[in-house]
């Protein structure tokens, strides 16, 4: 019994000194910076400031000098927080969310064939460019929802996707996620959204979609300053060039391809400051 | 030759995993990656050896001759518990790559069945110090070759259309279940 005493305290004492003695003679000195930023940051891992995880992108700001303020998940208050840590100062920019550019709901663009298979956006648009006959359109197969590391973006009845923009960070993860490049980022305070891809010609556009741009050109003679048309397709030129008046004749646009974005929504953000 | 029977024994045979059911945990939680499935692989052989390395002395040379092999239980859970942390501390100071690459998956290991497993039966068979190496070496790679084969498979689960109730981890397990019967056919290896 006592044996048993001795022994199990000899070793466990035995232990513990060498585990003493390394703790000394192997402490890593980490700078305690990292850890602060590391805890201010989503921890959501998106990847969206390029850097590996969060914890890589606090190890890059305090180690290499990478820049404050890359982490699009975090607000305004954390990357100033971060900049009080550093001691930089953070400029202020835009928030950015993510923006759908199609208006192919299943009730106007027609599927072209009845696919059977893995239900993914990924694995549809390998067999001819998708089961719709717009080779440009949203599939529909959720993918971007599935890559939204934050839950923003829910499929609607539709089958278009619909994004939260209140919970959207712009980290970018579901505009990767798309094969037909359907999702995009915008600066939350740009107005008007082109919410077509197709670069199809007129008539082929029309036919497989009804809310397709048809590169008719009313917007561009609109607003000359901000709408262009190229490979029959409106395209905004800068985002900035939308006067109220130019926005209110877009409602001429025959198929509504283009269009003002939900500006209530835009707004009441705004005003919280997000 | 008994050295390369005891390795192939531990590899394939008496596999960690798919034999005798150790180290399920780590087996089912963190399958679902092909790097990290490696890593961990890795890591246990690592730990595997040193344990080996360690636990046999102080079996043969401390417990049996003071006639305490009832404490080998206790002992090589602390034994294994200040090793993983010491070497977890060497390899933080010496090589911070190769700590970023097993460095989470090191603790975990502390408290792995599989690692205390294999001190227990090292010791029941009676093998001599090598074998005891070869023995920790054999069955690490044989929970890495397990792991990697369970990551592979369930890389083609990811697009499969399973049912809900068998999504996760039950899937995970009706898979090694089939995997352990295939094992069951290296029974007949060795005589």
């Amino acid at each position: 019994m006592l044996m048993a005493i001795i022994i199990m305290g000899g070793v466990a004492f035995f232990f513990s000194t060498v585990l003493v003695i390394a703790d000394k003679k192997l402490r890593v000195e980490v700078d305690p910076r990292i850890e602060e930023i590391a805890a201010l940051l989503p921890q959501a891992n998106c990847g969206g400031c390029g850097f590996p995880g969060c914890k890589g992108y606090a190890t890059a700001i305090v180690m290499n000098g990478a820049p404050v303020g890359k982490c699009a998940p975090s607000g305004a208050e954390v990357n100033e927080a971060i900049g009080r840590i550093m001691g930089v100062e953070v400029s202020e920019r835009v928030r950015r969310v993510v923006r759908v550019h199609c208006r192919g709901a299943e009730s106007v663009a027609a599927r072209k064939a009845l696919y059977v298979g893995i239900p993914s956006c990924q694995a549809v648009s390998m067999v001819q460019s998708g089961d719709k006959l717009c080779d440009w359109g949203c599939l529909g197969y959720g993918d971007c929802a599935k890559a939204c590391p934050f839950g923003g973006i829910t499929l609607g009845e539709n089958g278009l996707p619909q994004v939260n923009e209140e919970v959207c960070t712009g980290c970018g993860l579901c505009v990767a996620s798309c094969p037909k490049k359907i999702l995009q980022l915008h600066g939350i305070d740009e107005r008007v959204i082109v919410a077509c891809r197709s670069e199809d010609p007129p008539k082929q556009a029309k036919s497989s979609c009804a809310n397709a741009c048809i590169g008719c050109g009313i917007c561009a003679r609109a607003c000359p300053e901000a709408v262009e048309v190229k490979n029959h397709l409106a395209c905004v030129k800068d985002p900035g060039g939308f006067s109220d008046e130019c926005i209110a004749k877009l409602e001429k646009c025959p198929t509504g391809a283009i269009g003002p974005v939900d500006q209530g929504k835009a707004e009441a953000l705004r005003a919280e400051g997000a | 030759m008994t050295l390369v029977i005891i390795f192939v024994s531990a590899l394939l045979i008496n596999n960690f995993v798919l034999a005798q059911f150790l180290g399920i945990c780590s087996f089912i939680g963190i399958s679902n990656n092909m790097t990290s499935s490696v890593s961990m692989g890795m890591a246990v052989t690592f730990v595997m050896v040193l344990t080996a390395v360690v636990c046999w002395p102080i079996y043969f040379l401390v417990l049996v001759p003071a006639h305490l092999e009832f404490l080998q239980t206790l002992t090589f859970i602390l034994v294994v518990a200040c090793l993983v942390q010491f070497v977890e501390m060497f390899i933080k100071k010496t090589s911070i790559a190769l700590y970023d690459a097993l460095g989470i998956y090191l603790p975990l290991i502390t408290t792995n069945c599989a690692i205390l497993g294999f001190a227990l039966i090292a010791v029941t068979r009676n093998y001599s110090y090598l074998e005891t190496i070869v023995y920790g070496v054999g069955s690490g790679l044989g929970y890495t070759l397990a792991m990697v084969l369970m990551a592979g498979v369930r890389g083609k689960l990811e697009t499969a259309d399973i049912p809900k109730p068998l999504q996760g981890p039950g899937i995970v397990l009706i898979t090694a279940g089939i995997m352990a019967l295939a094992f069951m056919g290296f029974a007949g290896l060795i005589k």
